[in-house]
């Protein structure tokens, strides 16, 4: 008898364990025909943007240009103190270096030094000309082209450039450097402009988040308060922008705006202000927040109306049953409740808006721009990848901070976009 | 006691300018009665409620609440309590805070505010819920502190519109017991929308019944059910044999039918018949015996169409008195005898048991 009961009993494990494997065998079937369906969009995404945006975002510590055209100086000068003058040997090193490399790769370290001190680019670049001919002693041939190559200042430069990783463009983007002792020091304040934009860039958003739910609030909700053809009317003017270009709608704002545009002859024409002296609307913040905050607004309409419209009108009905007068049913009642929408539309809004470019370049003054600005000046003007990288590096860090603080706070469980 | 707490004088209602959804509303309700508004839906019992509410205002007519006049007072200072047929807690708060918030709408003192709270969760005996949100909640929980809601600021006139749609049918019944009891023991006015025509009868003081905007009866359960005073009343409450015939004879309180088939049935007269018009009859199935003595009034041979089981009692559909579809309800103890249809039986019934109605 205890024998059979032992057998049954190892018979139902091992079947157990079968229909286990079984389960999980089919589960991951269905997950895998799943995966395969959405391969093409993970390439798709894996190609064109995590792969990009990773490899920009490494440029902002990316230091290798140095090191790759300077091999053997990075080897003499990595035993070197600092302090003293440097022998022969590593002036030696130096000039083989200079000698073998091609004259693009020493323009590239040349610029690269000129961001520790200026006046280094076009010093190196004399160096390197004159050097190529020059035979030992390298240290006399050295300090023949320039004195400072006699003190370790310079050489203390060149070692500070050195290593392959650098945090050189992240302080720079903070307005911080290190100094020649190593150390994490603040930029001098007429040097400083970074922070300034990086400050005036999430002024602007919040600004025109704000902006947007003052007036995308009460738009949405008369249109989920609508019915029929007026709600899918408004819903359609709410809509409209996005059928013309951003390009023309910021320039619409330009015609509108500007000294002699139409509002100020609206209002000269009303006798409302002199025409002498029309205001100042355009080129400054007032145009940036008008026209950011215009192209903004359906972004915030849009999730707040969806929320909006799932709140059941027989709360509202409850709450003044209850005794509640409209104002407090509003406050207790119907804004708790369409928080959802408010919270999706305004980091919806705030992150597009942290991302700004082209408006703010167009309607704003020089005092407007944003961080996007910069980002573009450095990687199309001066082609300076590292601090554009490093500049986005930030902003992205900024927005992930702000995402989690707010997850914190609201739950991104709560968010309601569409 | 007061007669006339609640007052409805002529009171119509049109939403589309076009036509009335109330058309002509005159209802006196007491102090303390438990008022039932039934009818199919579109009917008007719901937007009457919603006037009682303040949700809608009446196009014509008055509502006066305890001698005053509420049709032009908003809803939030006509301290009348509300349960909704979703319930309509408030999601974002929790069961404590939605019983509490009436109370901090009148700026009662904290101490006191938490106290009635509590008493009101101690009377729905979800005392222990307090700190939960409603969406963790069963159906009937939910109803409870609707209840609660409703009743925490002691409002003298509770409406409650279907609040038992929602629920299975024990929870159902079981909550119907329940409002009763609470009614009876808080002394409020209650007046309940329903579509359930049991629900109605079981709970209430009065029923009216609403149809087609107009208030078709308003009456007892008990005076509803036996004397009906339109069709559509005796068909909508309860199962009812409408029989058609043409008046024959009229005596008094009573009268003789004759049937499409030549069969003449007595019956009670209903107000307004006349002698020589179309008439409906009012009949029960379970006012229908089976093989009455022979020689008792309303004796005829019907022939068994059909015969449905239903546990404690068995439906037999048959053909008697020129109509194809009379209803018989047959306890389960006489259920025995029957074998199959086509097979032709007696039925019967007394004339008090069977009234004849005026048509409009």
């Amino acid at each position: 008898m205890a024998i059979t009961l032992t057998d049954e009993v190892v018979r139902n494990a091992v079947d157990t364990a079968a229909l286990t494997r079984r389960l999980r065998g089919l589960r991951r079937k269905g997950q895998m025909r799943a995966l395969l369906l959405i391969a093409p969009l993970m390439f798709f995404l894996l190609a064109i943007f995590v792969l990009p945006i990773g490899m920009l975002l490494t440029r902002s510590v990316d230091n290798s240009e140095v090191a790759l055209t300077l091999p053997n100086t990075v080897n003499a000068l990595a035993s070197w103190d600092g302090a003293t003058v440097p022998d022969e040997a590593i002036y030696a090193a130096f000039a083989a270096d200079l000698k073998a490399s091609p004259r693009e790769d020493v323009a590239e370290v040349a610029k690269r030094l000129n961001y520790y001190e200026t006046g280094m680019r076009s010093m190196l670049l004399k160096t390197a000309r004159t050097v190529r001919n020059a035979e030992a002693s390298y240290k006399d041939a050295f300090i023949a082209i320039d004195e400072q190559w006699g003190t370790p200042r310079y050489w203390r430069i060149l070692k500070q450039a050195m290593p392959e990783l650098t945090d050189f463009y992240l302080l720079a983007a903070l307005d911080m450097s290190r100094n020649e002792a190593g150390a994490i020091a603040a930029v001098a304040p007429e040097n400083a402009v970074h922070v300034d934009v990086l400050l005036r860039t999430f002024a602007v958003s919040a600004s025109v988040t704000l902006l947007c739910l003052l007036l995308g609030y009460p738009l949405a909700a008369l249109i989920a308060r609508s019915q029929g053809a007026v709600a899918n009317t408004l819903l359609i003017l709410v809509l409209l922008p996005f059928w013309t270009s951003l390009l023309v709608r910021t320039s619409a704002w330009v015609v509108l705006l500007q000294s002699r545009g139409v509002v100020n002859s609206a209002l000269a024409w009303l006798g409302l202000i002199d025409p002498s002296q029309p205001l100042e609307l355009i080129y400054n913040r007032i145009g940036v927040l008008v026209a950011m905050t215009h192209i903004l607004l359906p972004f915030m309409v849009l999730p707040i109306y969806s929320v909006m419209k799932s709140i059941p009108p027989v709360y509202l009905r409850a709450a003044s049953s209850l005794g509640a007068p409209p104002l407090s049913a509003f406050w207790r009642i119907y804004l708790p409740m369409s928080m959802p929408g408010v919270s999706a539309g305004g980091l919806l809004v705030f992150i597009l808006a942290l991302g700004y470019y082209i408006t703010p370049a167009l309607v704003g003054g020089p005092r407007d721009q944003m961080v996007s600005y910069y980002i573009a000046y450095y990687s199309n003007q001066v082609t300076n990848w590292g601090m554009a990288a490093a500049l986005s590096a930030i902003l992205l860090v900024a927005v992930l901070i702000l995402y989690a603080v707010y997850n914190r706070i609201v739950g991104i469980d709560r968010l309601r976009i569409g | 006691m007061n007669e006339r707490f609640i007052a409805f004088e002529g009171v119509r209602k049109s939403y589309d300018g076009k036509s009335y959804v109330v058309r002509g509303l005159d209802l006196n309700v007491a102090r303390g009665e438990f008022l039932t508004l039934l009818g199919p839906s579109g009917s008007g019992k719901t937007t009457t409620l919603m006037m009682l509410a303040g949700f809608e205002a009446p196009t014509h007519g008055t509502i006066t609440l305890d001698g005053n006049r509420i049709d032009s007072v908003p809803p939030h200072r006509r301290n009348i309590g509300v349960v909704f047929q979703n319930y309509a807690l408030f999601p974002h708060m929790t069961v404590g805070e939605n019983v509490a918030f009436p109370l901090k709408m009148r700026r009662l003192g904290k101490a006191e505010t938490t106290e009635r709270a509590r008493r009101a969760l101690d009377m729905v005996r979800m005392a222990s819920f307090d700190t939960r949100r409603p969406n963790q909640l069963s159906g009937g929980q939910q109803q409870r502190i609707a209840l609660a809601r409703a009743l925490v600021f002691e409002p003298q006139l509770v409406l409650m519109d279907e609040p038992l749609g929602a629920l299975d049918k024990q929870l159902r019944e079981h909550m119907q017991l329940e409002i009763k009891h609470l009614h009876g023991r808080l002394g409020i006015n209650v007046v309940y929308v329903t579509h359930d025509q049991s629900e109605a009868l079981t709970m209430s003081d009065r029923v009216g019944v609403f149809n087609d905007g107009t208030l078709q009866q308003i009456a007892s359960p008990h005076a509803l059910y036996e004397a009906p005073a339109n069709p559509f009343v005796a068909t909508f409450i309860g199962e009812n044999n409408a029989i058609s015939g043409e008046v024959v004879e009229l005596a008094g309180q009573n009268c003789r039918i004759r049937t499409a088939d030549g069969s003449v049935i007595a019956a009670l007269a209903g107000d307004g018949l006349k002698q020589g018009a179309r008439t409906t009859l009012v009949l029960r199935p379970e006012r229908i015996t089976l093989s009455p003595p022979p020689g008792s009034p309303n004796r005829f041979t019907a022939k068994i169409e059909e015969l449905i089981y239903h546990g404690d009692h068995l439906r037999l559909r048959v053909k008697a008195c020129g109509c194809d579809d009379v209803r018989v309800k047959v306890p389960a103890a006489q259920a025995q005898s029957f074998q199959a249809s086509g097979t032709d039986i007696a039925i019967g019934w007394a004339p008090e048991d069977c009234r004849a109605l005026a048509l409009a």
